[in-house]
């Protein structure tokens, strides 16, 4: 089957109930999509399929024939997932990483300057036993501001490269 | 994931009328959608069946359509579709209230209302409205259709009147009149399955009450008794003592049997005086 990871369309021989998850670790090798729980509950294998948040360990790779998948190595190359990132480094939401990569790609779909309901409703699928959930809360928030963004076109942290994969 | 990927079959049909005749030549097929609970019980080890059908695909079986005074919601129909839906949250605010609370936004995204039905957990989130609403569950083969009201969905724990050649491919829910009322009491406000829900519809005059309790029975239970002490002027206290003769709440792994009847006395309580 045919699916587009990351930008690139991936020929892949799976069989049609493999858990997405496992298709991206084992087939594509991009291990940035983590298994937490693997039932629904923690959120750390999140990714992006037609830009819709799913828990990819409750997907068949059926439902991903044909679509776009976009992981944390895909979303890191874009600038929104480049501004999340970067934000999680200076606000301190990071700290284990393991649940960072799904974290990113549920916030991902947020509006510039969305408020912190909506962030929280965004993130209440993402557990996380490490930094509790103020810090990501403000990452994530610094992320959506203008200042931040104006921060990163001029540079100050680090280059942005243009997204590849949307 | 605990079971072998090479022992399951998967038909994956392309219409809805590929999907039952494939059905009612191999009945024993499952029928998968959003896959929120398959995986889960392939997790768990509580999933016996190893061959399924897809649903996924089949648009025919997604949309939100009014007609006349229906409501009529396709089996396939997400939690985020509905919470989306201006229509839904006009008429039927208490199933938007529960879409709300199922899971995190990557669960609303995938589950289906007519999954929900399907997966028949005494838990589910949506059910406890479906049963206030009075609505009606649309079942088809490929002999047919036909029209059960919800309230006699269900036989028992996990049982229903689906036969097994036959698809749930939308849900009916007639205009309801009157204020509506829904919550769910769990562990926490995000990502908790319930201890304790209710769905209530306090009709204006001439229409009947209906309140239904979810996690406290084998399934839904639509509570006859006590709506229909409160809908003739009697007191929350009579209404709470028949409540508890048609509640059947147990000890399990989320809650107990004392906290969930003490619980279900309040909110049919609380959803009273808060509807006033």
């Amino acid at each position: 089957m045919k699916i587009v990871v990351n930008g690139r369309t991936r020929s892949i021989k799976a069989h049609p109930m493999k858990r997405l998850l496992d298709v991206l670790r084992e087939d594509c090798g991009l291990t940035g999509t983590k298994e937490g729980c693997g039932e629904g509950e923690c959120g750390a294998c999140t990714v992006l399929i037609d830009g819709i948040v799913v828990d990819s360990c409750l997907v068949p790779a059926a439902h991903a024939e044909g679509r776009k998948v976009i992981t944390i190595e895909g979303a890191a190359r874009t600038r929104t997932g480049k501004a999340l990132q970067n934000a999680f480094v200076e606000h301190g939401g990071a700290q284990c990483g393991i649940c960072t990569p799904g974290m990113i790609l549920a916030a991902a779909p947020l509006k510039r300057g969305a408020s912190l309901h909506e962030i929280k409703t965004a993130l209440a699928g993402n557990l996380c036993r490490c930094t509790g959930y103020p810090a990501i809360f403000r990452s994530v928030e610094a992320a959506l501001s203008p200042a931040f963004a104006k921060g990163l076109r001029r540079g100050r942290l680090g280059k942005v490269k243009r997204a590849r994969s949307r | 994931m605990p079971v072998r990927v090479d022992a399951l079959a998967l038909e994956r049909p392309r219409s809805l009328k590929a999907a039952l005749s494939i059905l009612a030549g191999d009945p024993a097929l499952v029928p998968i959608a959003g896959c929120t609970d398959v995986y889960v019980s392939f997790q768990f080890g509580t999933m016996q069946q190893r061959r399924f059908i897809d649903l996924w695909p089949l648009d025919e079986l997604r949309g939100i359509r009014v007609k006349g005074d229906t409501l009529r919601i396709g089996a396939l129909t997400t939690y985020t579709e509905l919470i989306e839906s201006k229509v839904v949250n006009t008429r039927l605010p208490m199933l938007v209230a529960a879409s709300r609370e199922v899971g995190g936004v990557q669960i609303q995204n995938r589950g289906t209302l007519g999954g929900n039905i399907a997966n028949a957990s005494p838990a589910g989130d949506t059910l406890p409205v479906l049963a206030a609403a009075d609505a009606r569950v649309v079942l088809r083969s490929d002999r047919g259709q036909r029209t059960v009201p919800f309230e006699s969905f269900y036989t028992g724990y996990r049982a229903s009147v689906r036969q097994p050649n036959e698809l749930i491919t939308a849900i009916e829910f007639p205009a309801i009149r009157g204020k509506q009322w829904w919550r769910k009491v769990g562990t926490r406000r995000a990502q908790a399955i319930s201890k304790v829900m209710i769905a209530g519809v306090r009709a204006a005059k001439g229409a009947d009450v209906r309140i239904a309790f979810g996690s406290v029975g084998p399934t839904v239970i639509l509570a006859r008794k006590a709506a229909s002490i409160l809908q003739q002027g009697g007191s929350i206290a009579d209404a709470q003592a028949a409540l508890l003769t048609e509640i059947t709440p147990i000890d399990d792994i989320r809650s107990t049997r004392d906290y969930r009847a003490q619980v279900a006395a309040n909110l049919l309580a609380e959803f009273w005086n808060g509807t006033k």
